[in-house]
């Protein structure tokens, strides 16, 4: 009963060759047996062989113990509340910042990007000092709970799901949606029967992806969880670098492996339920503010403050020092601290973006491939098995990946780990599939009647592809790349693995600062943590004009 | 019927997926043992004219320094620092078949015992140690060099105490008087460095299992523990900018230095009596594909320039007496004369249980 025309199925017209999608699959995929698949297996195994050949019991004993099951049982449920708090403050979200028109619209949508990109190492100093005893909140009595660590998740996926699920609100055809109105269904019958339905495909990706980062929280647990709250990614992190507990690295990944499978089957199969080719309009569908719309703007607003507290608490430390209030720590960033770091704040600066036009190209270019892929849905089978494997990466530990390369990628040609080259490309595997996640609802969504037209009319499939897929392909892109770039800025967690020190990036060197006593340390690290926050917002900026904003119409 | 992507289809993608990797990975295992030999490089420094320095992430050195070693050694170094120390041990143990560099600067005496007892160390110990270098000399195996050393003790707000027209501490049992309730924040050993060198601190100085019985009083008298150095030190000492509500802190004997005012008045102070000393080691990592390097750079971390150049960069002291300290350090630091010690041969059989057993009594 869905086939009911206006929304029909998805069919491919023949004009994508198999080879080509042959080729498009192969370089994306080999990347990934290369430098995620083949460094965790290495690890995994590894904690399989015991000093008489291999052996399941130790990682048994891991699986079994009481301390796993509750680090489990922690994640999931850090994770479930995480999403769901994240779903229910991003959707009207997205709506307000993607589908109503109005003035400095732009500014916030680049604000709600830069939690996203702080280290992790700030964002848990910022809510401490906002949620500690004789912090501005501490009357809440949220220090080192659970709730803190929540606000913290939400804190940082809410421009994931506002994104996400807003690129495709943003070019949804309103008629539908008119005509239902103008045949009596009312205005929540309309959002539940046609938005919300279209919005599915969106909201479940938007949705395994942040189940997914909540999952794999690591910085935020361990600062504000204090010592009551773990994961598992914080116990690999203990068991792995600290312990050298190679049973427990394996037991746990494991763990990771079987939680990100499980997460994307269900997405999946939510998706495989939901989607069909949706009315994307190439023509501004945003609507002005209206009475109606109060609800959406409060829960926005109330989101708005929460991811604007912390940022203040930033900018207010960045300004203090050691006599009271200034720009001292500003002018510092074209010192080394003092003699704290090796570079200037600036010079990290520059690698940073060195660094992040490595991550994103790479990401961006491996990212297209797959998404033109996934979306074929001729290969239903082997699309499932690609879309589970791009995602991968965002569910299994940077420590077991890190690991992993020291005892996997040691030979010619491949001994990459004391390169400079290691670094993109495991910020570009972090950033894949965020790029496929953001390419693929779009991509799926395009009308394939125009794909048909376009080839009845004469067009070669080259011809098709640059004058039919690419307009409505731009504004997908223009995020992608924005949270590619922006995803590299601010990746630690692999790059303080394989982090040079002649060569620092930005969040290493807030890192870096922070660990040192004094004003001034610390002040600098405020200032530099500011830096990267406006430098993110500016990038997303940028990526958002970068999408057409007048018609491509048809 | 459509062709959807169900979900057993790409649970049998993955597996086909783990499949392939596996059989890569055993491949490049069946290799190993054959590769394993010492005398087998690491590509990165086949040629006789690179050298690979791993180091912990505090590691520092100015740019003039570094050139110097360049330009008297001919050279071209790399450097790498992959994590904290542990991080680093645990690296080095991992890679032991296939060397990740040539020397490892960084390794301290709570870690110092696994690395030596791993075996991925070559001896070495250079031919004129400068003087005072040799009381911080680590075990017999010669393995382990010392570069600089640091005191982790508690600090206290002197600031908040007079304030308060309280005394401030000066004994680890002063710690459990009720006048000094819900004041101390330390770190969780289990992933913090000066939170493990704390904890030994008070193994040194209440025995094993006597260490149980001070922390159950602490825990009795509201002691705080925070999950890093930079969030209790940042975020709960009163002390620091962060203006937080404990007066005492774990944190390093040369923290006071970086809190001075203008006037060269500290508002901070470290506790002689609860400190531990942490000492620094370099090596040259077995298997090394260039050893005289190595071996050349540990000299060279050795000489006054360099010396003097730790308390700036790394926060921590030469082991040096040669070596000139920043004039407000030899003004203001207080080096204890009596650090609690634990050897590192124990800290190494010990060190997991011991944190477990902290976890057990205090969390």
């Amino acid at each position: 009963m869905d086939d009911d025309g206006s929304v029909r199925r998805w069919r491919r017209p023949g004009d994508r060759a198999p080879a080509v999608q042959g080729v498009a699959a192969l370089l994306p995929l080999a990347f990934l047996a290369v430098f995620f698949a083949y460094p965790v297996v290495t690890l995994v195994a590894r904690g399989f062989r015991g000093d008489a050949g291999w052996t399941l019991a130790p990682v048994i004993d891991v699986l079994a113990s009481p301390r796993t099951g509750r680090i489990v049982r922690q994640t999931l449920l850090l994770a479930v509340t995480g999403t769901a708090a994240s779903l229910v403050l991003g959707v009207p979200g997205a709506y307000v910042l993607y589908r109503l028109r109005f003035r400095g619209q732009r500014a916030l949508r680049a604000l709600v990007a830069v939690p996203f990109v702080l280290p992790s190492v700030v964002v848990g100093v910022a809510f401490r000092s906002l949620l500690a005893v004789g912090g501005p909140l501490g009357r809440l009595g949220l220090n080192e709970s659970f709730a803190a660590i929540v606000l913290a998740l939400v804190f940082f996926n809410y421009s994931v799901v506002v994104r996400t699920v807003g690129a495709l609100w943003a070019g949804l055809d309103r008629r539908t949606a008119d005509a239902a109105r103008s045949l009596g269904a009312g205005p929540v019958r309309v959002f539940r029967t046609i938005t919300l339905r279209a919005l599915a495909p969106a909201i479940a990706s938007a949705a395994a992806l942040v189940f997914l980062f909540c999952a794999s929280a690591f910085g935020v647990v361990l600062v504000l969880g204090g010592t009551r709250w773990g994961t598992v990614e914080t116990e690999i992190w203990y068991q792995t670098t600290q312990l050298l507990n190679l049973p427990a690295a394996a037991a746990l990944s494991i763990v990771q492996l079987v939680l990100v499978t499980a997460t994307l089957a269900v997405a999946n199969a939510t998706r495989a339920r939901q989607e069909r080719a949706l009315r994307l309009t190439g023509r501004p569908s945003a609507q002005p503010v209206r009475r109606s719309d109060a609800p959406a703007l409060i829960v926005t607003g109330l989101a708005l403050a929460l991811l604007v507290l912390p940022l203040a608490t930033l900018v207010t430390r960045s300004f203090r020092t050691a006599s009271g209030w200034g720009l001292d720590h500003y002018a510092a960033l074209a010192t080394a601290g003092a003699g704290t770091l090796t570079v200037t704040v600036w010079r990290a600066v520059a690698n940073s973006l060195v660094t992040a036009v490595a991550a994103a190209g790479l990401a961006l270019a491996l990212g297209f491939l797959a998404s033109f892929v996934l979306s074929g849905r001729r290969r239903g089978r082997l699309a499932g098995f690609f879309d589970a494997a791009f995602m991968l990466p965002l569910g299994i530990s940077a420590v077991t990946v890190g690991f992993g390369f020291l005892i996997s990628l040691n030979r010619p040609p491949l001994d990459l780990r004391t390169s400079w080259a290691l670094i993109p490309l495991a910020q570009a595997m972090v950033a894949l599939p965020l790029v496929v996640r953001t390419l693929l609802p779009t991509w799926r969504a395009l009308d394939p009647r125009l794909r048909e037209a376009a080839a009845t009319l004469g067009a070669r499939p080259a011809r098709v592809f640059a004058t039919v897929d690419l307009p409505f392909l731009r504004r997908g892109l223009g995020l992608a790349a924005g949270f590619a770039f922006a995803t590299s800025l601010g990746e630690f967690g692999a790059t303080s693995f394989l982090a040079r020190p002649d060569k620092p990036t930005l969040p290493v060197v807030v890192y870096r600062l922070i660990s040192r006593p004094g004003v001034d340390n610390f002040g600098l690290a405020m200032a530099a943590a500011v830096v990267l926050a406006v430098l993110t917002a500016t990038v997303m900026a940028v990526a958002e004009l970068l999408g057409p904003k007048e018609a491509v119409g048809w | 019927m459509r062709t959807a992507p169900r979900p057993l289809a790409f649970l049998q993608g993955l597996l086909l997926s783990t499949g392939l990797a596996v059989t890569l990975a055993a491949c490049s295992g069946a290799s190993d043992p054959a590769a394993g030999g010492s005398s087998d490089a690491p590509a990165s420094a086949a040629t006789a004219g690179t050298l690979t320095v791993i180091t912990h992430d505090s590691f520092a050195l100015s740019d003039a320094a570094k050139a110097k070693f360049e330009a008297e050694t001919g050279l071209s170094v790399t450097y790498v620092a992959p994590g904290n120390a542990g991080t680093v041990v645990n690296e080095l143990v991992l890679t032991k078949d296939s060397p990740l560099g040539d020397v490892v600067f960084g390794i301290d005496n709570t870690f110092a015992g696994r690395a030596v007892d791993a075996g991925v160390l070559a001896p070495y110990t250079p031919a004129d140690l400068p003087a005072g270098a040799a009381d911080f000399a680590a075990d017999g195996s010669g393995e382990l060099t010392p570069i600089d050393f640091g005191d982790v003790c508690l600090n206290a707000d002197t600031v908040w105490f007079a304030d308060h027209s309280l005394a401030v501490p000066v004994t680890l049992d002063d710690l459990l008087k009720p006048e000094y309730k819900d004041l101390l924040v330390v770190t969780n050993p289990a992933t913090s460095s000066p939170g493990l060198a704390f904890l030994l601190a008070t193994i040194g100085a209440k025995g094993d299992p006597g260490y149980l019985d001070y922390w159950a009083a602490l825990k009795a008298n509201g002691v705080k523990v925070a999950a890093s150095w930079s969030d209790a030190y940042g975020v709960d000492f009163s002390g620091s900018s962060g203006k937080g509500a404990y007066p005492l802190v774990v944190s390093y004997a040369s923290s006071p230095m970086y809190e001075m005012g203008d006037d060269g008045s500290a508002p901070t102070t470290a506790l002689a009596e609860t400190c531990f000393r942490q000492v620094e080691y370099a090596g040259v990592i077995a298997g090394a594909a260039n050893p005289e390097g190595a071996q050349q750079f540990i000299d060279f971390l050795l000489t006054d320039a360099v010396q003097s150049e730790i308390p700036d960069t790394m926060y921590m002291l030469p082991v040096s007496s040669s070596a000139s300290l920043p004039a407000a350090w030899a003004r203001v630091l207080n080096v204890s004369p009596h650090p609690w010690t634990v050897s590192a041969a124990d800290i190494a059989a010990h060190r997991d249980e011991w944190i477990s057993e902290w976890t057990t009594t205090v969390l």
